[in-house]
């Protein structure tokens, strides 16, 4: 056993942490009161760092690393709340690609390691608790192809994307794993219709409708309607990529508190000396404590293949939303007034939780995922 | 002891839905309904406070010769339920509910004339100037000072989270006339317009993006010390009035209830495998634990309401209400954020904006759940946060 990074992870940590030192500010946030074009010039820059490689094959030009390194580029990242898709591009965009056919690698990851390609991952849907089975979204096999039919919801980077991989019910009911199957599709493509929109936390999204959309066999990743194995194994690295960089934003809302505390006066002393306030920013602290232990645990189990590898990522997410929810709340609150603004950090990292929680399933979801895979 | 609701009772509340029923605006309706806030837009809600002010209906807990509607306790709670339940936008409190109540019981005559009859009818949009930047939770410490000068009063400093500043005409503020002694014994309640020279206001953006807020500043702002009411330096005791005028306090329970169906209803549509969230064992254990809840806050209001009926000072139960209510209520925007998912990360405040005409994306009764869950964050710190009402329990209450 060895919790300690290696020199390269440590490399990566430092490069990180520097990149957030001379990149966040919450000015740049308040910024985001309207849909953002792509931040063309950081993605550039995460290119240049090597930071899109991270989990690609060296063969396809990557660095061959994996979720451990992505746990720990995240993790730093989170910290400065940095709204680059990388999530959504790399993590599961990549992840996705990894699975594809040697043509579809070829077209699209050298551009994505350039910064020239954006990936969105099609998955939820409206009025549809998010699991990978509940998916209903009809793709109709017709000879060859497959034709798209309905809707997409709350795409994560859904209108940035070139290149969409969509999640599709090619045979049997929502509630079978078996019928599914993924797609790469050109986010331009006749019959795709993107309404953008903000999501919470500054970021942006999409709904995407799909009418009509004639998809060929060579776009499609894994075999027809058996694609959940693939699906499953990428979601559990987003989930996990979403845990490292929110575990950042937890780290930031319980400092800023506490340095709140110490200096926000009231009855002619810093609020921080009232045991009532005490008691609960030492409960954040442990909730926080928690949250990394369950990261460490998950992402390790996953790297080395363990058994118990996926219940151990839904329980990360389920104590994701759990502790941002208390985390950010009690931030709010020790802060008073203050928390309630656009101002100071707290708010926009309680949002980015509260966005984060719900995305892929929420704590409820992921719970019940646990009990289902004992 | 019993439930029975009497004839007269039934009767009432009939003559409340049938007037809700004729006389809410389409306009009024639909901004009640796109509410996240305790503070409706404020176009429309004073278009409401206009309907009703006609009807002599804006501020039934006033005296009768004040304007008030001469109800029962119960009927002013019956009449209360009734417009939360039609979803009408809630009256902005400022004048009615904190200026109004000072003003009846410490005002002068010629104070009340002047002022309440403006109150009732929205021609004077009021403002409360209580926060300060150094003082919150320990309001007593605010420095915010008011110098003698001739006949007036000379005003330096400077108040903030003050709700709508920037639609304001007056403003109610307690000064420090006095800065010797204990803190409470030298403050003083002062009522001035908000275009007087040397007042600037600043507007405050909030977590949802809206603008509630304002941060007030004051530089040499002179005024009148017939604008005092009350004693100098005695200010404080005419803002402890307000707490015994609206004893026991807001009741929480009816709108809480409102929303729990809402939930109910947008659980009955989201799928699960195994069909819909409103059967599923894990969600309905979640609603029936808040259900249990303000079940439990909706009979503890009607004991406080029973006590005030008979005559009873509930005391020091209206903090218990104001813990009660509000985390109740954010407990149910939690729970409707997280009965909808993804769904609610949609971030479309446009939306909200009363007479748009914005495409939603996504469903419908989504749009107003993330803004509400956080805009409700605000509720346990404003008003004596829940931390001094918790600590007023454990001292007026238990002793300790």
């Amino acid at each position: 056993m060895n919790f300690q990074l290696s020199e390269e992870q440590q490399m990566l940590a430092d490069s990180a942490k520097r990149f957030v030192r001379d990149n966040h500010d919450v000015e740049k946030h308040r910024q985001n009161k309207k849909l953002m074009p792509l931040d063309e010039a950081t993605w550039g820059q995460f290119a240049e760092l090597g930071w899109l490689a991270v989990p690609f094959a060296e063969e396809h030009g990557g660095l061959g690393m994996g979720p451990l390194e992505t746990m720990v580029l995240l993790q730093e990242l989170g910290e400065g709340l940095i709204m680059a898709p990388y999530i959504a591009t790399v993590v599961l965009g990549g992840g996705f690609l990894r699975h594809g056919s040697e043509a579809q690698q070829a077209e699209t990851i050298p551009s994505l390691l350039e910064g020239g390609l954006q990936l969105a991952f099609a998955a939820e849907e409206y009025e549809r608790v998010f699991t990978l089975e509940n998916t209903a979204m009809k793709g109709e096999v017709q000879g060859g192809d497959v034709v798209l039919n309905g809707t997409k919801a709350c795409v994560l980077n859904g209108d940035h994307a070139d290149q969409l991989i969509v999640l599709a019910r090619t045979a049997g009911q929502p509630g079978d794993k078996d019928g599914l199957s993924l797609f790469l599709v050109d986010a331009n493509a006749e019959g795709v219709e993107r309404t953008p929109h903000r999501t919470v936390d500054g970021r942006q999204g999409a709904e995407i409708r799909f009418s009509n959309v004639k998809v060929a066999e060579a776009a499609r990743i894994g075999e027809l309607n058996q694609a959940y194995d693939i699906a499953k194994s990428v979601l559990l690295e987003g989930l996990l990529a979403l845990s490292a960089e929110c575990t950042g934003s937890l780290t930031v809302l319980l400092n800023d508190t506490v340095e709140y505390s110490k200096t926000r006066k009231q009855f002619g002393l810093p609020i921080g000396k009232f045991q009532a306030l005490q008691f609960r920013m030492a409960d954040m602290f442990i909730a926080m404590e928690q949250t990394k232990s369950l990261l460490m645990a998950a992402t390790m189990k996953l790297v080395e293949g363990h058994d118990d590898a996926a219940k151990a990522v839904h329980a990360m997410k389920a104590q994701l939303g759990r502790a941002g929810r208390k985390i950010g709340q009690e931030a709010i609150q020790i802060h008073g007034g203050m928390g309630m603004t656009d101002e100071l950090n707290v708010g926009h990292f309680v949002k980015r939780l509260s966005a984060v929680d719900g995305v892929f399933g929420n704590a409820d979801v992921h719970l019940m995922e646990i009990a289902r895979s004992a | 002891m019993d439930l029975r609701v009497p004839e007269q009772e039934k009767a009432f509340r009939e003559e409340v839905r049938t007037f809700l029923e004729e006389s809410l605006t389409p306009e009024i309706r639909e901004a009640g309904k796109m509410v996240t806030s305790v503070f409706a837009p404020v176009k429309e809600a004073m278009a409401w406070q206009k309907i009703l002010n006609d009807k002599g209906w804006a501020a039934p807990h006033w005296p009768k010769e004040h304007g008030g509607t001469g109800w029962s306790v119960t009927q002013r709670a019956i009449f209360a339920e009734e417009l939360v339940r039609a979803e009408t936008p809630p009256l902005v409190p400022m004048g009615l509910h904190m200026c109004g109540p000072c003003l009846i019981g410490c005002g002068t005559e010629e104070q009340q004339k002047e002022y309440l009859p403006k109150i009732l009818n929205g021609e004077h949009f009021w403002c409360q100037g209580y926060s300060e930047p150094g003082s919150g939770s320990d309001l007593a410490s605010l420095k915010t000072f008011a110098e003698k000068d001739g006949d007036d009063y000379i005003i330096n400093g400077t108040k903030i989270w003050t709700t709508y500043a920037h639609y304001a005409k007056k403003m109610f503020a307690l000064v420090r006339t006095n800065k010797d002694g204990k803190p409470q014994q030298g403050i003083t309640f002062l009522l001035l317009d908000m275009d007087l020279p040397g007042i600037s206001i600043e507007p405050i953006v909030g977590l949802d993006e809206v603008t509630e807020q304002c941060q007030v500043f004051f530089d040499n702002v002179r005024v009148p010390q017939s604008n005092r009411v009350g004693a100098e330096n005695d200010g404080w005791t005419v803002a402890k009035y307000l707490l015994t005028f609206e004893r026991g306090g807001q009741e929480y329970a009816p709108g809480l209830n409102v929303q729990l169906e809402k939930i109910r209803l947008m659980a009955e549509k989201q799928q699960t495998v195994h069909g819909p969230m409103s059967k599923d064992p894990v969600w309905q254990h979640k609603f029936a634990s808040v259900e249990a809840d303000v079940l439990a806050l909706e009979f503890t209001e009607m004991r406080i309401k029973s006590a005030l009926s008979s005559g009873k000072d509930p005391g020091a139960l209206s903090s218990m209400t104001k813990i009660l209510g509000t985390e109740l209520l954010q407990k149910v925007t939690e729970l409707r954020i997280e009965t909808l998912g993804a769904q609610a990360a949609i971030w479309q405040p446009q939306a909200l904006v009363p007479g748009n005409e914005q495409p939603v994306i996504g469903p419908e009764y989504a749009v107003t759940a993330m803004p509400h869950y956080l805009n409700s964050r605000a509720c346990s710190i404003y008003g004596g946060s829940n931390e001094v009402q918790r600590g007023i329990i454990a001292k007026a209450v238990l002793g300790l």
